[in-house]
């Protein structure tokens, strides 16, 4: 049984670490956590630092779950990454984090969380902060 | 030294659109430091167009200010991020890194401005001093002095540049030839134009370097693979302590007099005087295992060594009209689009000019020391834009950009055509920079060696009998023999070893 993260580090990708935690040890599997930044530009803001992935990896193993990250950058739309890496850690949960999106933001930028509910062919846990 | 045309020089600087073009120029410089890939010398060629409409002296400020801006440029990449903007600030990334790990990226930023700032002002003291003495040495000199002078500028560029020497020969050849197309100038003839009127006065400068180190550079950065890094949290407290200033202050006086004279050799420059510079400094160290792991001299050594250097390679341009790399190549390019031919004559004829453009030195250096810590949450901002965005319109603005210059498509054709071969010579291992660099000194030397052999009544002896030139010379068969030698050498001491073996 595994359960798969999409992590970025602002308090929605806290939030579904959490939830995410919880969820492996209840259901006794690992926890696959995904943290990708988009490939092509030196910086990304969704990239989390070796600091940061070292500290929750501790506070997992805390919990008694154990983490495998994945860190590669993608091309392409994020979403389908991360039903991607579902499908090849064959997860039994995807865990995402949703943030306030006005209608209007929603409009122009998109959701990646409404792609990723729509695409996956498994079941998928959404967190509010 | 007559101080009337230095005072008049910071005139020509303070005027409003020279301290605009400045600032230009240096927050330009600081952004190419900043990004990987695009260096100061593609930045300055894909530039060359918007100097065409602007005065001589404005636009060698704003070109200077790019050149020795991204010297600062790089370091803040190199401390922050582990990623190296420019060539010349990759040792910096040993210390500046391990130090930003430690919680002092401010110390190791403040302390790389201040020595950057020294080493620029070391060096632009110093060109003050040196560069009209050069150039009323080099007053005497004729053509047979400048043909050797060629010689010997294009032979070190092609020794002491980075990477396989037989290359750098190569694309230096490739470079002199080049510059043999179009007409004769004194016979008349045309060589190698195949009836194509385009070709006919010969190949343009400004289409080669945009080609070859603009889309050239450009096209072989795509390929490339950053692995994204998380952004840094933002720097506080920058001013370096007492303490860290006293102990960088030797290192900072070194590497900007090291970087200043290995500026001024042909094919030095900033990169090696960086190399240098640390490498010096951790010899010199009581506690060299420190190095590597935080030292707050291994991060002024090398900065102050490569601002003291990217200002010294001015002087043997501005004086002898010899470009000493490939930076200065094309700052060379962009002088003669002006219709300024920079040699000795520059520092009497045009006063404003030379004056100006070292007197603006000293204001962009402060205007770095001013902007360069500030503007890092800026420079952070914009390495997040990918390349795929980047890239076209960097090419879009250098295929503009030379259109514009003649409003000859044939132009854009030729741009196309060297940026592939830029691109394809840095793929194979070859460096572009001695090739744009003997295409520049390739009409000068022709143009000297021909007009000597007239002098010599045709006969090439005549060469040594002139003190100047028989030196360059001979300096210049040291240059070629001493590897062949060595080599020599070493093969021969190999074989005797081999064969005491065997006897064994």
């Amino acid at each position: 049984m595994t359960v798969l993260v999409a992590y970025v580090p602002t308090p929605e990708g806290d939030a579904a670490f959490a939830a995410a935690v919880e969820e492996a040890g209840r259901r006794g599997g690992r926890l696959v956590l995904l943290n990708t930044p988009r490939e092509g530009a030196p910086v990304s803001a969704a990239m989390a630092d070796e600091d940061a992935v070292r500290e929750l990896v501790e506070r997992a193993a805390a919990a008694g779950v154990d983490v495998e990250v994945h860190q590669e950058a993608h091309t392409g739309d994020v979403a389908d990454e991360v039903v991607r890496v579902a499908g090849a850690v064959d997860a039994s949960v995807i865990v995402i984090g949703l943030r306030r999106r006005s209608p209007v933001g929603k409009l122009l930028m998109g959701s990646t969380a409404q792609r990723i509910l729509l695409d996956a062919d498994r079941p998928v846990l959404a967190v509010k902060p | 030294m007559d101080l009337a045309p230095v005072l008049d020089g910071f005139g020509v600087v303070l005027q409003p659109t020279n301290l605009l073009y400045c600032l230009i120029g240096v927050v330009v410089g600081m952004l190419v430091g900043v990004l990987p890939g695009l260096g100061p010398a593609a930045t300055i060629a894909i530039l060359l167009p918007i100097t065409i409409g602007i005065e001589p002296v404005t636009a060698v400020i704003m070109l200077a200010g790019i050149f020795y801006g991204a010297q600062y440029g790089g370091t803040i990449t190199s401390v922050l991020l582990r990623l190296p903007g420019e060539a010349s600030s990759v040792v910096t990334v040993f210390d500046g890194f391990a130090l930003a790990r430690q919680g002092r990226a401010g110390t190791a930023l403040g302390i790389a401005a201040v020595g950057s700032f020294l080493g620029g002002t070391v060096s632009i003291v110093a060109l003050s001093f040196v560069a009209p003495l050069v150039a009323g040495f080099a007053l005497d000199f004729g053509p047979p002095e400048y043909t050797a002078l060629a010689l010997l500028g294009i032979l070190l560029v092609a020794t002491v540049s980075s990477g396989d020497r037989l290359k750098a020969v190569i694309a230096a050849c490739l470079g002199l030839l080049l510059a043999t197309v179009g007409r004769d100038g004194f016979t008349g003839a045309e060589r190698f134009t195949f009836d194509n009127l385009s070709l006919a006065d010969g190949l343009d400068f400004v289409p080669i370097a945009m080609g070859l180190f603009g889309l050239g550079e450009i096209l072989y950065n795509l390929e490339e693979r950053h692995r994204a890094v998380h952004a840094p949290a933002t720097v506080a407290n920058v001013w370096p302590s007492r303490a860290d200033l006293r102990q960088s202050s030797g290192a900072i006086g070194r590497g900007s007099v090291l970087g200043f004279f290995l500026g001024i050799l042909p094919g030095g420059g900033a990169t090696l005087a960086s190399l240098a510079a640390y490498a010096m400094e951790k010899r010199r160290s009581k506690t060299p295992e420190r190095f590597g792991r935080g030292a707050v001299e291994g991060v002024a050594a090398p900065e102050s060594a490569n601002n003291a250097a990217a200002t010294s390679s001015f002087i043997p341009l501005l004086t002898l009209g010899i470009p000493a790399n490939a930076t200065m190549a094309v700052i060379y390019g962009a002088l003669l689009i002006q219709g300024v031919s920079p040699g000795p004559q520059l520092v009497d004829q045009e006063p404003e000019l030379f004056w100006g453009v070292v007197n603006s030195m000293y204001i962009g250096n402060i205007l770095l020391l001013i902007m360069s810590i500030p503007l890092v949450g800026l420079f952070v901002k914009i390495l997040r834009v990918r390349a795929t965005i980047l890239a076209p319109i960097t090419v879009l603005i250098t295929l503009i950009g030379v259109y514009t210059v003649n409003y000859d498509v044939f132009d854009i054709g030729l741009v196309v055509v060297f940026g592939a071969l830029g691109y394809l010579m840095k793929k194979l291992g070859f460096d572009p920079g001695p090739l744009v660099l003997a295409f520049v000194l390739g009409s000068l030397l022709e143009d000297s060696l021909r007009r000597s052999l007239l002098l010599f009544d045709g006969d090439p002896t005549g060469f040594l009998t002139r003190p100047i030139s028989g030196t360059l010379l001979v300096l210049f068969l040291v240059v070629v023999l001493l590897p062949v030698i060595r080599a020599a050498l070493a093969r021969r001491r190999s074989t005797d070893r081999r064969n005491t073996k065997e006897l064994v």
